[in-house]
């Protein structure tokens, strides 16, 4: 599995640090970032937004067959996250399995590896998620 | 002087028992347990490496200095396992708690102490006001061969410290020496998995030389007693090692207890004593002191002096390294493999 340099690249303020946008008219939040306000349309003001990263699980499955390049870290989870700032991402979760996960648990974001399996390729690192106990 | 401003530590989730290694080669895990003083190593998880590990100590670190991070001015990782061989570490982690663009950064390697180098040069950055605040963190995901007695002991974890203004600092780094000598007592060929050791050649001109000569040349200069010490930390390989030292040295063993994680953790090469130092930390009061003396192999030791201020209460903005140290979940050998990358083919 290969992931092109500029992908990752343009990833990575969204990916290392989730960055993403508000529009500071409604205080709508966006991550990913986006760069139109569906709501205000023209008349949306969009910022950059650094999200903390805390949220809740909204909700999880466990992945058993995963797509190419997550083969070894298979069986783990992957959660929709309700941030705290309002909007909802996706993202695994770490160091658990889905035993040690419930609806709502509290969650923050971690920096690891997403995908690495070329030896002689780029390592792509990203956010992911750990429960807060 | 400078001092530290901030400091994170970090340790991953799985461990790994003396016993469940020795069981695999055959070898009497009392006589492991006793001999090197270990009982368990910490593993990293599959998506963890020497920049993730990093990046989780600098955020602990920069959440306690309470600054902004563009206010740094230079970030230094120290390893023997960065992620790439050419590609910094330092980049992806000032990426990654937002100091970039405007600083400086560079990998470091001496085996066991590029970290302590590492928070040397941010200490001469900053008291040369070159930067305000700088970034040195300490971080391995350590390997040994399948058998050898490195196995039982190499392991995972990172430390990190913002060193920065005396008088911002939650404790002053009051002065520090360094002992340096090319010495062949322990080596990783490039490309080469695994490291190769001079069996006991590592203890008495490796370690014992070089520690003791850091030691006593920073007491020297400083004109300074044990006794005027609350702390010591030693680079930790094993458990047996940092304890000779100090009772050649005559440094009570009680003074040891906060800052010798090896029997819990095993060694973090790096991060050995940065972590020590980040345990004392999280118990330390203010006027307690603190005597730090790193060893990397090949090899060269830092000692540092270094006096807790009122700024220490900052600790509370931070998680403990208790809480990742008590967070963990043991794992069989086959699993331990895995997440090493021991099979072939993998």
């Amino acid at each position: 599995m290969k992931e092109s340099i500029s992908l990752t690249w343009r990833r990575i303020p969204e990916r290392y640090r989730m960055m993403g946008s508000v529009c500071k008219t409604c205080n709508t939040h966006y991550f990913p970032p986006r760069s139109i306000c569906p709501e205000c349309r023209r008349k949306g003001k969009i910022e950059p937004f650094k999200f903390s990263g805390k949220g809740k699980v909204y909700s999880f499955t466990e992945i058993h067959a995963p797509p190419a390049g997550f083969e070894k870290q298979a069986p783990y989870v992957m959660a929709i996250v309700e941030l705290e700032e309002g909007t909802r991402c996706t993202g695994q979760v770490v160091d658990a399995t889905k035993d040690d996960i419930r609806i709502g648990d509290s969650v923050e974001a971690v920096f690891r590896k997403l995908l690495s399996d070329d030896p002689e390729g780029p390592i792509h690192y990203g956010f992911k998620f750990r429960l807060i106990k | 002087m400078a001092g530290i401003v901030g400091y994170g530590a970090y340790v991953p989730k799985y461990r790994i028992k003396s016993e469940t290694i020795a069981q695999v080669w055959g070898e009497d895990p009392d006589r492991i347990q006793k001999g090197l003083g270990i009982m368990e190593k910490a593993v990293p998880a599959i998506d963890e490496d020497s920049a993730t590990m990093a990046v989780e100590s600098a955020r602990i670190a920069m959440a306690r200095a309470g600054i902004s991070p563009n206010d740094l001015g230079a970030v230094y990782v120290g390893s023997e396992s960065h992620p790439y061989a050419v590609k910094p570490t330092a980049s992806i982690v000032a990426q990654a708690i937002g100091a970039t663009p405007n600083l400086t950064a560079a990998d470091l390697e001496f085996a066991c102490k590029a970290g302590t180098a590492g928070m040397q040069m941010c200490m001469g950055l900053v008291d040369s006001k070159m930067v305000k605040y700088g970034l040195a963190i300490g971080a391995d995901t350590a390997q040994g061969r399948p058998g050898d007695a490195l196995e039982y002991s190499a392991a995972a974890g990172s430390a990190a410290y913002v060193i920065g203004p005396e008088d911002e600092s939650l404790a002053v780094i009051e002065d520090t020496f360094s002992f340096t000598t090319d010495t062949p007592d322990f080596w990783r060929r490039s490309k080469a998995d695994f490291p190769s050791h001079g069996g006991r050649f590592t203890g008495q001109p490796g370690y014992f030389k070089h520690v003791k000569g850091a030691f006593t040349g920073l007491m020297e200069k400083m004109g300074e007693k044990i006794e005027n010490y609350d702390y010591f930390v030693f680079h930790q390989p094993n458990a047996k090692f940092p304890l000779a030292v100090a009772k050649q040295l005559g440094v009570p063993k009680e003074k040891l207890k906060d800052g010798l994680l090896v029997p819990i953790v095993g060694n973090t090469y790096s991060g050995a004593s940065p972590l020590g130092l980040a345990n004392v930390l999280d118990v330390a009061k203010e006027g307690e002191r603190i005597f730090v003396t790193s060893f990397g192999s090949g090899a060269g030791s830092d000692a540092f002096s270094i006096k807790v201020t009122g700024k220490i209460a900052n600790r509370e903005k931070g998680t403990p390294l208790s809480a990742f140290i008590e967070n963990k979940q043991y794992v069989p050998y086959a699993i331990y493999a895995k997440l090493r990358g021991k099979y072939k083919g993998m």
